[in-house]
This record gives structure tokens, C-alpha cells and sequence, in this order.
């Protein structure tokens, strides 16, 4: 099990691999894109909360809650990749972790734009210092440094193990960072803190975002693959298998 | 002359530091990258107590680049390279307390004085800090009546010898020198190649780039040609 | 190895005294960067009170910031940052003791300066003491921190904007409670005790970690 484990960690078999996955993704990112949006505006109310609803524009919450979360949960995938790179050595997940962090900077972005749209009819103004905005937009900021210092460097062996131990230590720092934002005076914490809980959403709403999520991390899978293949070209392309590789697809 | 596998065995020669403890650096398999090209794999060798390796090749050949991995600045892609049997990532202090390395910068900083400089060295050596023999140091460099200034206003080749300075001082059994040759005069070549000689003669490990032949009177001169096509040929 | 630590320390400090330009840069650039505060927002009393101390603390940010390219270059231009790793001293130790070094160059007169500062902001009496020690305990942290940014940056073109980037989101909890700190001592004096102790954790925890994540992160530059 081991050995097949490893197996997949060699640029040359994960090239394939990832190849004919990558379109399954993205068609899973199709459809359940489709079926969650279709969800969230058809199957679910026209207002949302009690006493001061909001109408239509709420149904941006969709996009705007589950970018938020993929832009969370991706880069610990690529503090992940890169504690895998420092610790094993291995290029591939080095060339995993730089796959993945534009994808994650796309949704922070993403969130921080649909954030802004909804927060212009529901607070009447495009940016407020919310602790969650706030905390969002240095995320932002962790992953454009993520990704300024490894274009950086020219040799790419420093820039992988760089920006490796740099998200590394970013994921370490997140925690104190959020903390920090949420609750600038310790005296007063506990009070100022607003839990949203789950259950008090409607069910289809849930369903919505929970589908809309799944198709965003579909997405991921697909655009991931589709960056490490062309880094493993790039990186690999005075070896004999790209060679070959290339003659069959054609280009030589 | 110098070139071939000369094995002359010399008289026994008194050694100041120590004496025959072993003294062997042993590479398996190694392979190095440098951005995304392969400078070389699969590079085996063993340079052992008394031998001198001369490491050769062109431009670009991944020279440096070896002898920086040889003392542990630069992670392999691949292979081991191992110091009296155990892998130097392994053994850590005792590999560095044990290797010298002197590379195209000399490792000096140029608002110190000379002495302060070597003071400094030694004592992140872990040696005990002797200025009278810093001061002689300097002296049998050649810089003597210059101890004192700071580095800043030498010269080039000056500067270069209080870097050599530090063969003098050094307890080292394994000396990695890349072209250390370079900017020195003629008097200072010819003191380097005898202080190369006499570390050789001690029983301690020598591994140079250099474009210079150096002729030892015992021991053994052993070639490694790291060729342009970046597989190596022993030689 | 506190003998190591020393005479890092004592070599660094003593390099900074031969030139000693370096030093009072960081210190003119954090006094010039508080002045042009109120010359931007107007110089209206109780609004200069209330920004006080984040002016201030973003002020000393920026200063921290600006030095500490000049924590690794001059060592790794000359080599000698190399020559430090092939030592059989922990590197970490060694890096301590310029992280030491640099603090006591550039954010110690940052604490010392500070209360002039804090007078141009209508700041008095204990406020001030407490920006002192809130500065006191922070610009260290600061310090190490940033060395991690420094060492990851070493040698690379466009580095200052680059360090900046990459260490001024790590800075952001020092800036909240530091300045968070020096705010809530001017209405009661008893509510700074938990800001206090939160940056000296961060203080305990960066002394312990820093040292180890700027000793990988030279060895990954200096390959």
C-alpha cells in the first residue's frame, strides 16, 4: 500500500493520472454548480431573517459564504502540500501547493467581491471593517504574498521550499491573526463574539450553499490538476517522458 | 606529473593537530539540482585520510555547486554523502566542527579588523581563542603590520589571505576549497600549496577546485572530471 | 552557546557603531512618518489623542520593517552568513543573537523616542509609560517575526516591498493589542493588564519559535 502510495508521487505517473481526472471534476463542477444555483434561486424563499428581511439580494449569500469557506479550507491544503514537501522532499507536492494557491486566492477575492455586493443594500455601504471582512482581506493578503515570493525567486527549488515554509508559518500565524481582529479588546471579548448557528437556517438555503461548496471544491480538484500538469511539463521538460509525452499529444 | 595517481608513501610526519583518526567522505548516488536543470546524478566517489581531490570541469559543470553540497549548504536531490560512515545531515556538529570551507566569497566581514575577524571565527569554531597565535597566524600569512585595520582597506588579494588565515588556526580534518587560488600572488600560492601539501601529509582530507596543478610530495591526488553532458567521469 | 550568542551580539553591535548612519535612519524615518500624520488629518486635539497610539504603532511597524532588510544582506553578501551555517554552533542561536542585536539598534530607540511622539499627540502621564511598555515588549516581537521575512527575501530584487508584504499581515496582532493597549489606558488603567500579558506571550512564544523558522528559512536561501 505504501509503495503505491509513493507511486503517484512521481511527477511522470501523476501527469496521467491527474489528466483523466480532470475532466470528471469538472463536470461534477458543472452540474452541481448548476443544480445548487438553480436551488438557491427557485427552491428557496424570497426573503431572508424576521424582522428586518432581506429580499432578493440575499441569494448572493450562495456564492459569497462558500468562497469564503474555500478560500479558508485551500490554504490549509497548501500548508498541507508544503509540510509534505519540506518533510518527504518531494517535488510534487511542492508543485501541488503552487497548483492550488491561485485557486484559493481566486475565491478570497471572490468573497471579498460578493461580500462587497451584498453588503451595499443590506448595511448601505460597499466596504465596513467587519472582523470577518477584515479577516478575510489579510487572507487575501497572505496568499498574494504566498504567491509574490514564490514568482520571486528564479531558482525553483528555493522558491518551492520559500514559499513552503512561508504558508507554513502564515497557517500558524491565521489563528492569532483572526483572534486578534474578532476581539481586539481581550476585556470585552466573549460579548462582542456573534455565533451563527447552523440549524437556524432554512433547509434549502443550506442545501444550496452546502451544493453550491461542493461544486466550488470540484472546481478546485479541476483547475489544481490542470495547473500541476502544465508545472510538471515545465519543470520536467528535459526528461525523456515529456518527450514522449509531447509527441503524442501531438505538438512535435 | 601531479596529474596521475601518484601514491608516494612519505616519511611519517609529525602531526601538530590530530593525528591518523579517520578521515573518509564517502558520496553515493548523488544528484543535484540547480533551478530546474540536473547538474549531475548517480556521482559516487570516496576521498579518504591523505588524499587530495581535484575536482575539474568547465564553466558551469556544477563545481561549486558539488563542493557546497559536500559541506552541507545544499540539500541533494538525491543520494548520500557520508563522513566516517554516518550521513553528514546525520551527524550534524560533528561534521561541521570537522570541515572548512572556503568559497569565492571570503567570509570576512570588512568593517573588522584581521584579528577581530579570525577572533570572531575561532570562537564560533568552539576553539579556545589564542590572539597571540592569531596574530601569528596573520604574521606567516603575510599580513603582517596589518593585523589591526580594517579589512575594508586591503586589497583584494589581502583580503583573500586573512580568509586563508583560518587554515592556519583550524583543527579541521576535511578542507573544501573552491579556486582559492584566485587573486593571490605568487608568494601566497606558494604558501597555500604548501599549507595544502602539509594538511595532506597530516592525514587530513583536501577537495579543491582549482585551475592551478598542485604538486604534493606524499599522498594521493585523486580527479574528478564533472564533464559538460553532466555525467561525471572518474578519473 | 550563550558565549556564541554574545559574541554574534557583540560583532553585530559593533559593526552598526562603525557605521553608524544605519541606526539613526530608523529612527528619523519613524519620527518623520509620525509627524506627517497630522500634517494628512488635521491637527485637531482630542482626534490627534484618539490616533495616538496607532499612529504610533503603525509608525514603529514601518520603521521595524524598513530595517530589517539589512538583518541578513550585509552577512550573505560578504559570505560570512554562510560560514556562520558551517559552524558547529545551532544556527538558530547564532540568529538570536543578531535578532538581538538588530532590536537594540533599531527598536529600543523606537522605545525611547516614543514618548516624544506620543507629546505631539496630546498623549500625558501614564499613557505614555504604557506605549513604553507596550513598545518594549512588542518591537521584539516585531523584530522576530520579521526575521523569518528576512531571511525567506535574502538577495531577492524588489525585496524591501516584498518583506513588506509578506510580514506586515504577521504584524497585525502585535498592531491590535499594542496600540488596543495604549488606547484603553486613557480611560481606565486596569484594563491594560490582559493586553500586557497577551503581548508578552506572543513575546515568550516568538522567542521560542522564530529563532528555528529563521534559521530553515536562511538555510532555503542560501542554497
Amino acid at each position: 500500500m505504501k509503495r503505491h502510495w509513493f507511486h503517484f508521487s512521481a511527477p511522470s505517473t501523476f501527469y496521467s493520472l491527474a489528466g483523466r481526472m480532470t475532466p470528471w471534476f469538472l463536470a461534477l463542477a458543472v452540474i452541481t454548480g448548476l443544480i445548487s444555483l438553480y436551488w438557491g434561486f427557485f427552491e428557496t424563499p424570497d426573503r431572508l431573517g424576521g424582522s428586518n428581511p432581506q429580499k432578493e439580494y440575499y441569494r448572493i449569500i450562495f456564492v459569497h459564504v462558500g468562497s469564503a469557506w474555500m478560500s479558508m479550507w485551500l490554504y490549509v491544503v497548501v500548508a498541507g502540500w508544503s509540510a509534505l514537501g519540506l518533510v518527504f522532499n518531494t517535488r510534487l507536492s511542492y508543485m501541488m501547493a503552487v497548483s492550488v494557491a491561485p485557486t484559493g486566492a481566486i475565491f478570497t477575492f471572490l468573497a471579498l467581491f460578493t461580500g462587497a455586493f451584498w453588503g451595499k443594500p443590506s448595511w448601505g455601504t460597499w466596504w465596513d471593517w467587519d472582523p470577518r471582512l477584515t479577516s478575510e482581506l489579510v487572507l487575501f493578503f497572505l496568499y498574494v504574498g504566498y504567491l509574490a515570493l514564490h514568482s520571486a525567486i528564479d531558482d525553483a527549488r528555493r522558491a518551492d521550499r520559500a514559499a513552503a515554509l512561508l504558508a507554513i508559518v502564515g497557517l500558524v500565524m491565521v489563528p492569532v491573526i483572526f483572534w486578534s481582529i474578532n476581539c481586539p479588546d481581550p476585556n470585552q471579548c466573549a460579548a462582542l463574539h456573534q455565533r451563527s448557528s447552523m440549524s437556524d437556517i432554512d433547509g434549502n438555503i443550506l442545501f444550496g450553499m452546502l451544493g453550491l461548496t461542493f461544486a466550488f471544491w470540484m472546481y478546485s480538484f479541476a483547475t489544481s490538476f490542470m495547473r500541476v500538469r502544465s508545472i510538471i511539463l515545465e519543470r520536467e521538460a528535459d526528461t525523456t517522458w515529456v518527450a514522449e509525452q509531447l509527441q503524442k499529444e501531438g505538438v512535435r | 606529473m601531479s596529474l596521475a595517481e601518484d601514491v608516494t608513501t612519505a616519511p611519517q610526519q609529525t602531526a601538530p593537530s590530530a593525528p591518523h583518526l579517520p578521515a573518509r567522505l564517502e558520496v553515493e548516488g548523488l544528484e543535484v539540482q540547480r533551478g530546474d536543470r540536473r547538474l549531475f546524478s548517480n556521482l559516487d566517489f570516496m576521498v579518504a585520510s591523505g588524499e587530495l581531490l581535484h575536482v575539474r570541469g568547465p564553466n558551469g559543470s556544477g563545481k561549486t555547486t558539488l563542493l557546497r553540497a559536500l559541506c552541507g549548504l545544499l540539500l541533494p536531490q538525491a543520494g548520500e554523502i557520508r563522513w566516517n560512515g554516518e550521513v553528514i545531515r546525520r551527524l550534524g556538529e560533528e561534521f561541521t566542527r570537522d570541515v572548512i570551507y572556503l568559497g569565492h566569497l571570503n567570509g570576512i566581514k570588512h568593517d573588522l579588523t584581521g584579528a577581530e575577524n579570525l577572533r570572531v571565527a575561532a570562537i564560533l569554531d568552539g576553539d579556545a581563542v589564542d590572539d597571540a597565535a592569531i596574530w601569528g597566524a596573520l604574521s606567516r600569512i603575510g599580513l603582517g603590520g596589518f593585523e589591526d585595520l580594517p579589512t575594508s582597506v586591503l586589497s583584494q588579494g589581502q583580503k583573500k589571505r586573512v580568509a586563508l588565515a583560518r587554515l592556519l588556526l583550524t583543527g579541521a580534518r576535511l578542507w573544501i576549497l573552491d579556486e582559492p587560488f584566485v587573486a593571490l600572488d605568487v608568494k601566497a600560492v606558494g604558501l597555500l600549496e604548501s599549507l595544502i601539501v602539509a594538511q595532506v601529509a597530516r592525514g587530513g582530507v583536501v577537495i579543491m577546485t582549482t585551475h592551478q596543478e598542485v604538486a604534493l610530495t606524499s599522498g594521493t591526488i585523486r580527479t574528478l572530471d564533472l564533464g559538460v553532458a553532466g555525467q561525471p567521469q572518474r578519473g | 552557546m550563550f558565549r556564541t550568542f554574545l559574541v554574534i551580539l557583540r560583532r553585530d553591535i559593533t559593526l552598526a557603531m562603525r557605521r553608524r548612519t544605519d541606526v539613526l535612519t530608523t529612527l528619523f524615518f519613524f519620527v518623520i512618518v509620525a509627524s506627517l500624520f497630522p500634517l494628512g488629518v488635521g491637527s485637531e486635539k482630542e482626534m490627534l489623542r484618539f490616533l495616538g497610539p496607532g499612529v504610533v504603532w503603525v509608525a514603529a511597524l514601518l520603521a521595524s520593517m524598513l530595517a530589517l532588510e539589512r538583518l541578513f544582506a550585509s552577512d550573505h553578501a560578504d559570505g560570512t552568513l554562510e560560514q556562520m551555517m558551517l559552524t558547529p554552533q545551532p544556527l538558530s542561536v547564532l540568529v538570536l543573537g543578531k535578532i538581538c542585536a538588530h532590536w537594540l539598534l533599531t527598536g529600543l530607540p523606537l522605545v525611547l523616542v516614543a514618548p516624544l511622539i506620543g507629546l505631539q499627540y496630546h498623549l500625558d502621564g501614564m499613557p505614555l509609560a504604557v506605549m513604553m511598555l507596550a513598545l518594549l515588549i512588542g518591537t521584539p516581537v516585531l523584530s522576530l517575526i520579521g526575521a523569518i521575512g528576512a531571511a525567506l527575501t535574502l538577495g531577492l530584487r524588489g525585496g524591501g516591498i516584498l518583506l513588506s508584504l509578506l510580514v506586515l499581515p504577521l504584524y497585525i496582532p502585535v498592531l491590535v493589542y499594542g496600540s488596543g493597549a495604549v488606547a484603553v489606558s486613557t480611560i481606565d488603567l486596569a484594563d491594560v493588564q490582559p493586553f500586557m500579558a497577551l503581548l508578552g506571550a506572543f513575546l515568550v512564544l516568538a522567542l521560542a519559535f522564530s529563532p528555528l523558522a529563521t534559521a530553515a528559512a536562511l538555510r532555503i536561501s542560501v542554497e
